[in-house]
């Protein structure tokens, strides 16, 4: 079995196609994908769903998802949304 | 879930779930907002709101076939213009208010997600104004319209919807139910990700709402009684009730139900009322309208007749009134199922009754009031302020408008400065948890940020102190008319009463009152105040030891209070400041009280403490009040050279432990401290002298002055477990005081210089620093030592080896306690050092074991100084004395 790391910076003016965009590169047999948030300042409804998929997408493939960089407000939103718990986070 | 819940079908539960996760995510990604973001989308909206205002009340008026339509725009433009007024400058994000007195901001925490339940009676209105809410404080709100409303509301929500987000909103931040039924609306109240219910509807969907197990906020069902009393200006309060109670054909629930009238004003106002086009119902109209308009069966009104104008009405009944009469009056001699119209009637109807009294109407009032309209809103109409304050009084309404309309008083913003809503909180009476105006603040988490503050501290001594040999000298400058001095046989025989006789100015006329050398009881002091009384004396001066001196405290206290009650002044308080009894401060005479010491131990000549002993209780009374400080303190030692090694030892020994315990005490401070530690100082230096040479007059002097300066030390900082401890095991042994400390002292300071199982909160410390403050005294007495542990393992050394300099037993067994008795002794003893406050002050807060173990401790006696691991805390801060 391949490990295959992906790193994928999200442009904070298009989460959501950024997103998009990472999810066409996840590997189907697993593996660990970080996503680097820091140039992400709000984030939208659009991103967040994008997000949202982009976890379903990552479970279903058994891919583990390590969110980067992530602000305290952005963080605070994926709780309220109860997205934080299937993420990893790193500072 | 409730059963309502389940018969939901699986299809919609998808549309429902997915509602409610389009208004989470919203939520939650309007937590990024400002305060400049919703307040830039809250004014475009208002705008829009504006704009359509007439649009959306003809959607209305079509739609439910309620009200008016003029009506019905003007509360579009109330529920945007007015709201916004209010709101505009209000903080809904971040910090929202700030108290610098009190250290404290309050913040805005949204909500999350609103299920918003809207009615029939102000659809359109109650959309604009809660739209505006919800933007303004940041949260998401799902609409679930009246279904004879359904088409307005959805087009005010869609108005609304899409002027805020095109303006930055985040999507999906307002839903509408759509096809929506009971069930729909029963599994959203649940849902786990709806935070706030908010339904202004009929009492049915209102109770729903409260029975969710959700936060809620629920309109009650209104009642409004207005009194019309015989001083109101008139022609204004009958253009006000039509205004009111025609305004949209009665919809609104606050508007007048029955109008109670003076007699003396019943024909006038009636007149009045028909010359400004209402029918006046006789008797047969009037209960051919109560059984036409109320359901006889529920005694509540007829949904036909709601929001209907006045000639529909009269048209029901077969009635015949004028063109364009506004209003049907129906007089009623009641309140209650007999008289139907006594009830809520959301249409123009308005039921009047004659009352023969003031104290009638505010009865007719009240019953109103408590026939369906708990906790809404009621009017009077008045000049007469004891009136209106009465009204108030007793009749239970979230708002009682004074000389102004029900209905749109109650709207606020109008006329008064009510906040402007669209929902009334109608408090516990109408079932509800507030009686205010529902505003954005309701829709707003409100958290505090309280930082630490520091309490107010104080520093309290007597006027003035005089001190050294020859101080009494000081006793010529004091004037007085009438001079007792209170003193015991002992100073008599010594002649030391003599010594203060000859320094009183010879124009002061002198009596002297002679009490037992032993601590007062009530009976003597009452006799004390007889003399003082007797005498009119403007001056006392107390002679003696701290029983004198405690005695002639409340004489002073009882004999310029003659009503302070000894009882109730010694009820237990845990902070003097926030004490519930307070000492009296109306005087009906004046005394000026000088204490002169003739011990140095107890400091009482600057202390605000005194013991009583009532022996007919068997208990002892401790007062305790700044008030019983001394006015003047003379600190001579001519008066204690011959005092006895013994006497000088225990007393010394008192004075120490005051010093040492006010040093640790979490009430300590800098200005508690410098006396504190020196007054350790002193007793280290003198003590022994005084004891082995008690003529040497030096070292007799300091310690005079060491117990005064650890007396004002202790006054303001207090004492500590050590006296706890003393004071149980010396009441229930007839151990002194002074020798009582003694035997504690070396365990109490390795007790408290240890790490505490329990800390005491201490808001003016930063940390527990008691360890630190004894290697500091340790320091300033020139102990040696490294480190805090080796500094506080020498100062207990030294403590130990000044107790044995004065041969004060080693142990509680070298006075002869077996050790069968003092076991016995050990649960009283250790529930009453428990009870003793003043270990309140100490800064480790001792558990009933920790007594006992210090207790035991004492028993066996002091040996080598044992530190626990205690003093090696880091040392993190220089302690500042």
């Amino acid at each position: 079995m391949t490990m295959i790391d992906v790193w994928v910076e999200i442009d904070g003016n298009r989460v959501a196609q950024a997103l998009h965009e990472a999810g066409e590169k996840l590997a189907s047999d697993g593996g660990d994908v970080f996503l680097d948030f820091s140039a992400v300042r709000r984030i939208d409804p659009s991103g967040l769903r994008a997000l949202e998929d982009f976890a379903g997408a990552a479970d279903g493939k058994a891919v583990r998802v390590t969110l980067r960089g992530v602000n305290v407000d952005v963080y605070k939103v994926l709780k309220l949304a109860r997205l934080s718990s299937r993420f990893s986070m790193v500072n | 879930m409730s059963d309502m819940t389940e018969t939901v079908t699986d299809e919609r539960i998808v549309y429902l779930e997915e509602l409610v996760h389009q208004a989470k995510t919203a939520a939650a990604v309007f937590t990024q907002y400002t305060q400049e973001d919703v307040d830039r989308i809250v004014k475009i909206m208002v705008v829009a709101g504006l704009e359509q205002a007439q649009y959306l009340a003809r959607l209305a008026i079509e739609e439910t076939k309620l009200g008016v339509m003029e009506d019905k725009a003007l509360k579009n433009m109330v529920a945007t213009e007015f709201v916004y007024n209010y709101v505009k400058d209000k903080r809904t994000v971040g910090q929202i208010a700030e108290f610098p007195e009190r250290n404290m901001v309050e913040m805005a925490e949204p909500i999350g997600v609103i299920f918003s339940l809207l009615p029939i009676t102000n659809p359109t209105s109650t959309v604009l104004f809660k739209c505006i809410m919800a933007i303004k404080t940041r949260n998401a709100v799902i609409f679930s319209p009246h279904p004879a409303a359904n088409h307005c509301c959805y087009e005010a929500v869609r108005i609304m919807y899409e002027t805020a987000v095109k303006h930055g909103a985040p999507e999906g931040v307002f839903t509408c139910l759509e096809s929506h039924n009971l069930q729909d609306n029963a599994y959203v109240m649940h849902h786990k990700d709806v935070g706030l219910i908010d339904a202004t509807g009929g009492p049915g969907m209102v109770k729903a709402a409260y029975s969710s197990g959700k936060p809620a906020l629920g309109v009650g069902p209104g009642n409004t009684p207005v009194y019309l009393e015989k001083s109101a200006d008139l022609s204004m309060a009958v253009v006000d009730i039509i205004t009111s109670k025609t305004f949209d054909n009665g919809t609104i629930c606050a508007s007048e139900q029955t109008v109670v009238i003076d007699d003396e004003i019943y024909d006038i106002v009636l007149r009045k009322f028909e010359e400004l086009g209402s029918h006046i119902c006789n008797e047969k109209e009037t209960d051919l309208l109560g059984r036409t308009v109320i359901d006889p069966k529920t005694g509540f009104m007829q949904p036909m007749a709601v929001g209907q104008n006045a000639t529909t009405i009269a048209r029901m009944i077969g009635l015949k009134v004028k063109p364009h009469t506004k209003l049907l009056i129906a007089p009623i001699q009641g309140v209650g199922r007999e008289h139907p119209l006594s009830v809520e009637k959301l249409f123009p109807v308005l039921a009047v009754y004659r009352a023969k009294s003031v104290e009638e109407a505010l009865k007719v009032c009240i019953d109103v009031n408590h026939a369906g309209g708990l906790g809404h809103t009621a009017v009077v109409f008045s000049r007469n302020d004891d009136v209106i304050r009465k009204f108030g009084e007793v009749i239970n309404a979230g708002r009682i408008i004074v000389n102004s309309p029900g209905s749109v008083g109650a709207l606020g913003g109008i006329y008064n400065d009510m906040v402007p809503t669209f929902s009334f909180g109608c408090g516990t009476g109408g079932g509800n948890s507030t009686t205010d105006n529902v505003n954005v603040f309701h829709y707003l988490n409100i958290k505090r940020v309280a930082r630490r503050t520091q309490a107010h501290m104080w520093f309290r001594v007597p006027n003035q102190i005089y001190f050294n040999l020859n101080a009494v000298e000081n006793l010529r400058q004091l004037k007085s008319r009438s001079t007792i001095i209170i003193t015991n046989p002992a100073m008599e025989q010594i002649g030391h009463l003599d010594v203060v006789r000859r320094n009183i100015p010879p124009e002061t006329l002198v009596h002297v009152s002679v009490i037992p050398d032993a601590e007062p009881e009530v009976n003597v002091v009452m006799q004390g105040v007889e003399a003082l009384k007797f005498y009119r004396v403007d001056q006392i001066i107390a002679l003696g030891g701290g029983s004198v001196i405690d005695a002639a405290k409340i004489m002073k206290l009882k004999y310029e209070s003659p009503e302070a009650d000894l009882e109730e002044l010694a009820a237990p308080f845990l902070d003097m400041r926030k004490r519930v009894v307070q000492y009296p401060t109306e005087k009906v005479n004046h005394a000026r009280l000088i204490a002169i010491s003739t011990t140095s131990g107890t400091g009482s000549e600057v202390t605000p403490f005194a013991v009583l002993t009532d022996k007919e209780q068997g208990r002892k009374v401790t007062l305790a009040d700044y008030s019983l400080t001394p006015d003047v303190a003379i600190v001579d030692p001519q008066f204690v050279m011959s005092m006895p090694k013994g006497l000088t030892a225990d007393t010394g020994i008192d004075c120490l432990t005051h010093a040492m315990e006010a040093g640790v005490s979490i009430y300590a401070s800098p200005y508690t401290d410098s006396n504190a530690f020196q007054a350790t100082r002193l007793v280290f230096k003198y003590l022994p002298i005084a004891y082995e040479q008690p003529n040497d007059e030096e070292a007799r002097t300091m310690m005079h002055n060491a117990a005064c300066i650890a007396a004002i030390a202790f006054s303001n900082a207090s004492v500590g477990v050590n006296h706890a401890l003393a004071h149980a095991f010396g009441a229930r042994f007839h151990v002194a005081h002074g020798r009582a400390n003694a035997l504690m002292l070396p365990h109490v300071i390795a007790f408290n210089a240890g790490v505490p199982t329990k800390f005491m909160p201490s808001p003016n410390q930063r940390g527990y620093i008691a360890h630190e403050k004894y290697a500091l005294a340790a320091e300033l007495l020139g102990l040696g030592g490294s480190t805090v542990e080796e500094k506080v393992k020498n100062l207990i050394v030294a403590t130990e080896q000044l107790l044995d300099q004065l041969a004060i037993p080693r142990s509680i067994a070298e006075l002869g306690i077996s050790k069968e008795d003092f076991e016995r002794a050990m649960p009283d003893m250790v529930k009453i050092a428990f009870d003793d406050p003043s270990w309140r002050s100490n800064p480790r807060m001792p558990l009933l074991s920790e007594l006992a173990e210090l207790f035991w401790s004492a028993y066996k006696g002091r040996g080598p100084a044992k530190v626990e691991a205690a003093s090696q805390q880091p040392h993190e801060e220089e302690v500042q004395v």
